[in-house]
């Protein structure tokens, strides 16, 4: 079976089917799903407030492409440091060793790609399947508590260029890691990351993304992070959205094991036109655990974003403690925002909170930081930090912490005073 | 240092200021009474730049220049300070963090080298000292969480680290026991030089107890109706501002 092209042009007419060796039935599947169906549109409940048809007017293309260097995307120069351009593997901008305790393989090199968490109905989830171009597999070992983070570099270099690309993670038991994903795009207009994670947190492991967005304003970014947690383990993912055309961020955690703590974190700064659509899925599957949830985000010019934090807590997972907060500032008359915090409760001894707020920088505040001979600018400024601050720093690494310091001076030229 | 000349203002339809004339020189330290609603806030806020307010008529000089075309910041810069009659908070911006950032673009606009880390923070606690502000208060979150007596105290720790040319206090005093009162007094008197110059709003004579003032000014219905020294306080402490009233209407 292959995509039938004869029908509509379609933005993906261009690219070859997937050569990695996916399940037969996976491959079939989102095969058949893409001709059967058309990009969702905002009539589809996921994708009411993000409208994908530029996307689908673009038309991408699938190709390698060499980089002379990533010393401009190398968030964290302790990391162990993977880089791949368009999706395809660059050997010579990656890291020569890799610590005993981690294990890693690229997708193509593998025999066979289990099939794991992939979700067969859902559109990007088809596409990235049926022209996944590489992927990576990390596999961290039991009891390793590694020192330095795994930092993986993904670069769109080139016109039209789509990466469809995935990452799968494997958290042993009682291991501690933090991974940095970082996504760049350069020398190019319209090309589109569609990424998808799978990440396996085991009993008593405690694991941290920080994940970076700063690609170009003409990029689509459409990323999911399929999440299962076993027992006893902590997750945290921190995603700082900076740049970007198109983004679309989807966490979906499973908490699947007793006393997890899951941390989702997400700074989105925009102006321009970019559009940024953040939205998380917790399933609490079991009783005794806490979820905490804080997005936050300020938006300029004519810049969108949109929040959909959704937590579900099955029946008879009692005893779960659920936050979740969104908190927005509009800085533009033009830009806006459409937050939607839910919570679908089936337990009953649970405590859960949520909140959402969208509102304007302080007219007073500034008035008065004015009054005190700071120039406007330096008064937004230092509003915008103080509101911003509070998801920043919940990335715990320094050199992040640096390297996103580093990118805000020079997209908004100012400092990120902590 | 400032003179104000046949000032009026208006919020919406609502004339506030009415025609207020006041020089103020260096040196000298200026008190202006008057009932609730005359108009001495706005006055201060007008001073300050707030944009609420249209100026109808009227100019004022400050040091030389039109007082009335410069940005907010510039009028700072130029060493125009208000202590607010109700501070905001600013829960994430940090009080030393902010003031840094001012007293640094303050430095830059009058062709200064930046403060140093050292020197500042040196600064912060000879300043804090000297209003008695606790160290944590001066670098926790502007205003969070203060009660009302700190929040008037950390503006007058930012007047000290400022050092303003002229200083509007407004209402500094309400709010504050009477150790706190005395405590801002004696800080607003030891910053005080024949340079600079300060103009106390106030209701209460107390304050001018110990903050002595060359002269009293009483503001009513958006002007300046009377103007006296320092024993013109205790006569308003004791009669109220009826019999000022009377004298308008004769
Ligand atoms: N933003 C505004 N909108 C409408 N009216 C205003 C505004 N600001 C001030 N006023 C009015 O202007 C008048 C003067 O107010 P102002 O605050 O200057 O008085 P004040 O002399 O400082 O009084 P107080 O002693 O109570 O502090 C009042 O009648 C007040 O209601
Ligand atoms: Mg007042």
């Amino acid at each position: 079976m292959s995509v039938d092209l004869n029908s509509t042009p379609l933005f993906f007419s261009e690219l070859k089917e997937t050569i990695l060796p996916l399940s037969e039935n996976e491959k079939k599947n989102s095969i058949s799903f893409l001709n059967e169906n058309k990009l969702p549109t905002t009539r589809n409940e996921a994708w009411k407030y993000t409208r994908l048809a530029k996307l689908g007017k673009s038309k991408f293309i699938s190709s390698n492409s060499e980089l002379e260097s990533i010393d401009q995307y190398n968030i964290d120069p302790s990391a162990t440091t993977l880089v791949f351009v368009n999706g395809f593997f660059s050997e010579e901008l990656s890291s020569n060793d890799c610590p005993d305790n981690l294990t890693w393989s690229l997708l193509s090199q593998k025999n066979k790609i289990e099939e794991t968490i992939s979700d067969e109905s859902e559109y990007f989830n088809c596409l990235n399947s049926a022209f996944l171009v590489e992927g990576v597999e990390l596999n961290i070992a039991d009891k390793a508590i590694m020192k330095n983070p795994i930092q993986i570099i993904h670069v769109l270099n080139g016109d039209a260029i789509i990466s469809n690309f995935r990452i799968v993670v494997n958290a042993g038991k009682s291991s501690e890691a933090s991974i940095i994903t970082g996504f760049f795009s350069e020398n190019g207009d319209s090309q589109f990351s569609n990424v998808i994670s799978e990440i396996n947190v085991a009993e008593n492991a405690k694991l941290t993304m920080d994940k970076l967005q700063y690609e170009t304003e003409s990029t689509f970014h459409i990323s999911t992070e399929k999440v299962k947690q076993a027992r006893n383990s902590v997750f945290t993912i921190n995603t700082a959205t900076l740049n970007g055309g198109l983004v679309r961020n989807n966490v979906v955690v499973d908490v699947d094991g007793e006393n997890c703590n899951t941390h989702m974190n997400g700074a989105y700064l925009l102006k321009n036109k970019q559009h940024v659509d953040n939205h998380t899925l917790v399933n609490h599957n079991v009783p005794n655990c806490d979820s905490f949830e804080l997005y936050k985000g300020v938006m300029d010019d004519k810049s969108t974003a949109v929040f959909n934090g959704k937590v579900i807590v099955h029946k008879d997972a009692q005893k779960i403690n659920a936050f979740q907060s969104n908190g927005n500032v509009l800085i533009s008359d033009d830009a806006t925002v459409n937050s939607k915090p839910e919570l679908e409760i089936f337990a009953d001894d649970v405590k859960c909170s949520h909140g959402s707020t969208t509102g304007q920088l302080d007219d007073e505040a500034i008035f008065y930081l004015q009054c005190r001979g700071l120039s406007k600018k330096s008064a937004h400024q230092l509003m915008v930090s103080a509101f911003i601050g509070e998801v920043l720093e919940k990335f715990e690494n320094e050199n992040v912490r640096t390297y996103i310091n580093g990118l805000l001076k020079s997209r908004f030229n100012w400092d990120y005073v902590s | 240092m400032i003179k104000i000349n046949d000032l009026h203002a208006k919020i919406g339809e609502k004339e506030i200021l009415k025609g207020l004339s006041l020089e103020v020189k260096a040196g000298e330290i200026h008190a202006i009474m008057g009932p609730n609603g005359a108009g001495k806030s706005t006055l201060a806020s007008i001073l300050a730049g707030r944009e609420d307010y249209e100026v109808t008529a009227g100019q004022v000089d400050f040091q030389g220049e039109d007082l009335l075309e410069l940005s907010t910041e510039d009028r700072a810069r130029e060493g125009l300070f208000l202590a607010f009659q109700y501070p905001v908070e600013i829960p994430g911006v940090s009080n030393i963090n902010f003031l840094r950032t001012a007293i640094n673009e303050i430095r830059e606009y009058n062709k200064e080298e930046p403060v140093s880390a050292k020197d500042f923070m040196a600064m912060v606690r000879e300043k804090s000292a000297l209003v008695e502000l606790d160290s944590k208060l001066a670098s926790r979150s502007v205003n969070e969480g203060f009660s009302g007596g700190e929040k008037k105290r950390n503006e007058i720790f930012q007047m000290a680290m400022l050092a303003p040319k002229l200083a509007i206090l407004d209402e500094t005093d309400s709010g504050l026991d009477i150790d706190a009162l005395r405590i801002v007094a004696n800080g607003v008197n030891k910053l005080r030089t024949s340079e600079n110059a300060t103009i106390v709003i106030t209701h209460y004579q107390r304050l001018l107890d110990h903050i002595v003032p060359d002269f009293v000014h009483v503001l009513y219905d958006g002007k300046i109706v009377k103007t006296g020294g320092k024993e013109l306080a205790l006569e308003l402490e004791e009669k109220g501002y009826d019999w000022i009233k009377a004298e308008l209407a004769n």
